[in-house]
């Protein structure tokens, strides 16, 4: 029996835990404000709130419904439109802000934009100062195909300017119970045995896109809020992150800004806000996609893995292992563990002085799409100076630590073993870029599709290559 | 004044076809489609699917009561294919199940034997083997052939243009009811309720009387469910009639994305001829259409291709003819602009093409050709031109001048970005091409509370048109607006509608509208005359909910005087009729004048092309248009924003991908991109075009749905003019510009 709040009913069902939120909220509870648009987590209709009980406090996170297993609703408060609307038949002031400014045409993509918009501005006490660029992020995964956005926008500015405010005049009265209510579900019930289960499942984000049907008559084992696996945390050696930890929890986390100045432009190149909210760090390895962006950005780090024995592993008693991330990828979508062994841990090196790291990712769109090709890579370097690749070169600045990574050039996400074995030790100058890419087009063996022909995605990665050097030296 | 659904829209209670609440016993269907592009079949076998959980019956050709043929203009399209299948994603056969789930689960079961034959996905190899779906179609204007021997300066070229998927977020879907004696009620999420309502009739075999459709809205349709909704009407209505039961189908993306045709690709030749004043003297253009495997309205879309082949310019010499190509791809359709686009696409590479040759801007041969009050299109109407007024206030607000050096400058210092900058003018023509569709009609009830019911032929799919038709019937009774009802599009209300499409709804059905109000109002200022004792009912008007006299308040209300005129047994209600008058074609000649007017517009366009990685953004979209007077400009603007979008999307990261098998590659949204906030231009800048000139629209606010779409066409222009600041080597014309297509244009030595 999974239990969880809708709105404002304690939800108690045994409909299969593999069932997507989104199916269950529109055809069995009737609420039918959360619309269908791709069922793939690409057009942000289905987006509802998902409110985590953390500290006593709930946390509100937007997610695409389409891709969510009712597995992973098992504790939480689940918001549909329907459990925003004011009774008494009014606006809140987003739903205002949206009708003010003309945010709506053909209504259809409409409530998921309020509902991120409303997810923003719960979000928001914590978040301050607000900027109009923040109100605008927290929508990147909503697509509308009437308004051109521009009203949209300005309606997001608008809320964004309101902000922060009394939260109360958001949401219905009955949040203020919430946290009490989620505390009195309890987690021990709330989430299905574990040792009858098959399959499992993190975000759901790939798998519910690749196997939908096969997913929600099923009863998966629930990794995502797994508490044990979701930490980020700074040991003496290694930065370690718990395999569950998602795109967003690395995005807000201070450990990891400390090290990527840059982490919220790189991952904002992943996904969309909803996805980030959902998306798994061993989900996007496990799905072992050529393009896997957090793939390629931990293989750029030389990251390592631990598998946890799963519930079938011979004996229960069996340690956990360890493997280099780069070990895992055998062929396209093989990898070297057990179909039940479950990342439980991701560590990369705490970087030394010199260090810089660099993440560059070309699709058709530049954001909420899959890469055509991506890359990142990460380096030391000395001794210190200051300008760009000519500087170096006069100066001899030498690497003394590469690794770089590239997605969409291979059958698996590829450590580009040869390039980085090559480039270190060496001065960073023209002809040593110019080598490296020569290097690079021997590594890789990128095929024409839907992204890109082989032709563009050769002459994409010389390019994008080049750029970790204009970004990290300057042109 | 705001979308009347605006407030039910962000309450999420605006109903759509998969959120009407089903009747007891209603059943769920999912179709087999052909895996190939085109092929005999030898055998399908449905008989594992019959055995599945909650089958009630499969359906194919054979089973049919009526007529397997839903085409409307060419009977060349079978609802489920009989004996060949002619693209991937041809329905074949139908699996009526208890569930959703269970009727897709039941048609993955279903095989078919088809034997390959010849995949042709080419219109130019289609033309060659003479496979055309209609004969073709040419405009003549002057004599081009003499005009090119006295031409000093004549350029040749070929443009390719790809196809777009309509992506309406609400994917297409029906739902059929039975009624008492063997009547259908079938919802439909369509633009064309007659049309639905003629193929259910076709292949069901029923009398149209026996068959009701009725739309609320569409959660979007660009043209995309025009003639393309009609397929899941039919099969919903014929798994209906089989099995007595109400029957739904709502389209999974996949789905939708696979069966449904698109945007017309075109590839097409152009030979422009100019003085030494860069004056166009002549223009030959050769369109190749590729209209996919049937007919559906690819010939009056190519007939708009040529209408608009020489966009906002005058030429007093001109060949265009346009060939329907018949392809394996699903047929493609009606989308925003219906062809228009597409020939002026062709115009522009030309113009462009020219300029480069020439050593001038292009926009130089464009603001000298831009055709004036009393040209002559190349089909005969004579321009009551804005073209050149809407250049000027745009140039005078936005400074093209400036604008140019501002880029020039940027580009000057900056290695890896460069900007361009292009200019768009557009003109397109408002009507049906079709004269006969250039009809509408509308019932209005007043009740004796004073409420009032509108319905019309006119399909609500965020466009605003309910918006625009409720201020019609408001403004003309002198009520507010939230008194008027536009209630949803029904066969039974208003009977033989043209569909939602040509920019034309607010037109027509406003006009209809306006004029069953003027009826309606006449008899009940008929009444009132007598009651406040007025002279005449020239004297009288409603205001604030009551009449007044001479604009004085009298103490007779809205209300208690529509409640005194159904007591005196005045008639409250009318069905008022709307025809378009002036307008005529005559295709044995291709001249007449086929438009009640045309809307015109200048846009300015800049970009930023990232250099180094291919990427580019669009800076900013700055135009004058030509509203005639908006009658609501936040709905008006709306369209304009939505429709440069669009425009813009079309041109750059859309692209329709089929292979040589002609199965779809882009399709699903993780492959096929449309805009996102972020590659929106970050400026949209509308300037109302001021213009006091009467015109046909519906109170002189001119039309909006499609013009702004061909702003977009271009930022096309303007990333191939930031490309030529980079290298020296001149890009093709073929469209979309993909970041793939940029990088291969910068770097043309690595390509």
């Amino acid at each position: 029996m999974l239990r969880f709040i809708l709105n404002n009913e304690g939800i108690a069902t045994d409909q299969p835990s593999g069932m997507t939120v989104l199916d269950f909220v529109r055809y069995h509870k009737n609420l039918k404000g959360t619309k269908i648009g791709c069922r793939e987590g690409d057009c942000g209709a289905c987006t509802v709130l998902v409110g985590e009980l953390i500290d006593g406090m709930v946390r509100y996170r937007s997610m695409t419904s389409c891709l969510m297993p009712l597995a992973n609703a098992a504790g939480k408060h689940i918001v549909t439109i329907e459990g925003i609307n004011p009774t008494d038949g009014s606006l809140t002031p987003v739903q205002q802000a949206m009708v003010d400014e003309s945010g709506t045409q053909c209504g259809f993509c409409t409530v998921g934009f309020v509902m991120s918009l409303t997810g923003f501005c719960l979000g928001t006490p914590t978040r301050s100062p607000v900027s109009s660029d923040q109100a605008i992020s927290s929508i990147d995964g909503n697509i509308c195909r009437c308004t051109g956005y521009k009203s949209i926008e300005r309606a997001a500015c608008r809320i964004g300017e309101q902000l922060p405010v009394n939260i109360a005049q958001y949401i219905p009265e009955y949040f203020s119970d919430i946290a009490l209510r989620l505390q009195g579900l309890g987690s021990d019930d709330s989430r299905p045995e574990t040792s009858n289960l098959r399959s499992l499942v993190g975000g759901g984000t790939d798998l519910y896109v690749q196997r939908h049907d096969q997913m929600s008559a099923s009863d998966p084992t629930p990794l995502l809020y797994d508490d044990r696996l979701r930490s980020i945390r700074n040991t003496d050696e290694h930065i370690e992150i718990g395999g569950s930890a998602t795109v967003t929890d690395l995005l807000e986390s201070p450990v990891m800004h400390a090290i990527f100045p840059h982490l919220y432009k790189h991952l904002k190149l992943v996904s969309s806000t909803p996805i980030r909210n959902m998306a798994t760090l061993a989900g996007n390895f496990v799905n072992a996609s050529p393009i896997g962006d957090m793939t390629v950005w931990f293989l750029a780090l030389d990251a390592e893995i631990e598998l946890m024995p799963g519930t079938q592993a011979p004996s229960p008693a069996s340690q956990p292992r360890t493997i280099n991330l780069k070990d895992l990828y055998l062929g396209y979508k093989q990898l070297a563990k057990q179909p039940d062994e479950i990342i439980s841990k991701v560590r990369f090196k705490k970087p030394a002085s010199g260090f810089k790291f660099n993440f560059e990712k070309v699709c058709k769109r530049t954001y909420l799409d899959i890469a055509t090709v991506n890359t990142a890579i990460s380096l030391t370097y000395s001794p210190p100076y200051e300008g760009g690749v000519a500087a170096a070169s006069a100066d001899g600045v030498v690497l003394s630590y590469v690794h770089v990574a590239a997605g969409g050039v291979a059958p698996i996400p590829l450590y580009l073993k040869r390039t980085s074995e090559f480039l270190r030790g060496k001065e960073i100058t023209e002809e040593t870029i110019a080598a490296a890419n020569e290097i690079i087009q021997a590594e890789i063996s990128p095929i024409s599709d839907v992204r890109g022909t082989e032709q563009y995605k050769r002459l994409l990665i010389r390019q994008l290559f080049r750029a970790h050097f204009v970004e990290l030296f300057g042109t | 004044m705001k979308n009347i659904d605006s407030h039910s829209h962000v309450r999420g209670e605006s109903i759509y076809l998969d959120d009407i609440p089903l009747v007891e016993g209603t059943l769920f269907a999912c179709v087999f489609d052909s895996p190939i592009a085109h092929g005999k079949i030898k055998s399908i076998d449905t008989s594992e699917a019959e055995k599945c959980d909650g089958v009630v019956r499969v359906i194919t050709a054979k089973d049919l009561i009526g007529e397997n043929q839903i085409g409307g203009i060419v009977p060349d399209e079978p609802l489920l294919a009989d004996g060949e299948v002619h693209f991937c994603g041809q329905p074949i056969a139908i699996v009526v199940a208890t569930s959703e789930e269970l009727a897709r689960k039941a048609a993955k079961k279903i095989t078919a034997e088809i034997e390959p034959l010849e995949v042709v996905t080419d219109p130019r190899v289609a033309a060659a083997n003479s496979d055309l779906i209609v004969p073709p179609k040419t405009f003549v204007l002057g004599d081009t052939a003499a005009a090119f021997m006295d031409c000093e300066f004549v350029f040749e070229g070929r443009t390719e243009q790809n196809g777009q998927e309509h992506l309406y977020i609400e994917t297409q879907g029906a739902y059929a009811v039975p009624m008492e004696n063997g009547g259908l009620k079938v919802y439909s999420s369509t633009q064309g309720p007659t049309a639905v309502q003629r193929a259910v009739c076709r292949v069901t075999a029923l009398p149209m009387h026996k068959v009701e459709v009725d739309v609320q809205r569409l959660g979007g349709g660009f043209g995309g469910k025009e003639d393309q909704a009609n397929a899941w009407a039919a099969i919903c209505a014929v798994a209906t009639q089989l099995t007595k039961k109400p029957v739904k189908y709502a389209l999974h993306r996949m789905e939708d994305m696979r069966m449904t045709g698109k945007r017309h690709p075109y590839s097409s030749d152009y030979k422009i001829g100019l003085d030494k004043n860069l004056k166009i003297v002549a223009y030959e253009a050769t369109f190749y259409q590729n209209a996919g495997a049937a007919c559906d309205l690819s010939p009056p879309v190519l007939e708009r291709t040529l209408f608009h082949c020489t966009n906002s310019y005058y030429i007093p010499n001109v060949t265009a003819t346009a060939y329907c190509c018949r392809t394996n791809l699903p047929p493609n359709t009606a989308f925003r602009g219906f062809g228009g686009p597409q020939g002026m696409f062709v115009i522009e590479s030309a113009i462009a093409h020219a300029a480069e040759k020439f050593g001038v801007s292009a926009s130089e041969i464009q603001r000298r050709n831009l055709i004036d009050d009393g040209d002559e299109f190349p089909y005969g109407q004579k321009a009551e031109s804005e073209a050149i007024t809407s250049w000027t206030q745009a140039d005078e607000k936005y400074d093209l001048a400036a604008l140019q050096k501002e880029a020039d400058d940027f580009n000057a210092n900056s290695k890896y970005f460069k900007k361009g900058v292009a200019v768009m003018p557009v003109c397109f023509g408002i009507s049906f091409t079709k004269t006969p569709m250039n009809q509408a009609r509308s019932l209005v009830h007043v009740y004796t509370d004073g409420s009032v019911a509108v319905s019309t032929g006119a399909v609500e799919m965020g466009q605003g048109v309910n918006t625009k038709i409720a201020q019609v019937a408001a403004t003309v009774f002198g009520i507010d607006v939230a008194d008027v009802k536009v209630h949803t599009t029904n066969t039974l209300r208003i009977a033989n509608t043209s569909p939602t499409a040509a920019s034309a709804a607010a037109d027509l059905n406003g006009k209809a509208t306006q004029l069953a109000c003027d009826t309606i109002r006449n008899r009940l200022f008929e009444v009132a005359k007598e009651l406040v004792e007025a002279a005449s009912i020239n004297d009288l008007s409603v205001r604030d909910g009551f009449v007044f006299r001479n604009d004085e308040k009298t103490s007779l209300t809205w209300a208690s005087l529509v409640m005194e005129a159904h007591l005196q047994r005045v008639n409250l209600s009318e069905h008022a009729h709307y025809a378009t008058p002036g307008i005529h074609f005559d295709w044995t000649n291709a001249k007449g004048h086929p438009f009640a007017y045309h809307v015109y517009g200048t846009a300015i366009v800049g970009v930023t092309v990232d250099c180094l990685r291919g990427r580019y953004e669009v800076d900013y979209v700055k135009c004058c248009h030509d509203f005639g007077t908006s009658m609501n400009t936040a709905v008006d603007l709306g369209q304009i924003e939505g429709g440069i979008v669009q425009g813009i999307g079309w041109m750059t990261m859309e692209e329709v991908v089929y292979d040589a098998d002609g199965r779809l590659r882009s399709n699903a949204l993780s492959t096929y991109k449309v805009p996102d906030i972020y590659s929106v231009p970050k400026e949209i800048d509308v300037l109302q075009l001021e213009t006091s000139r009467n015109n046909l629209a519906i109170f002189n606010s001119k039309a909006v749905g499609e013009p702004p779409l061909m702003y977009g066409i271009g930022a096309y222009f303007a990333i191939r003019n930031a490309i030529k600041s980079f290298t020296d080597r001149s890009p093709g014309f073929d469209c979309p510009f993909t970041p793939e297509k940029v990088l291969l244009n910068l770097y043309p030595d690595e390509s």
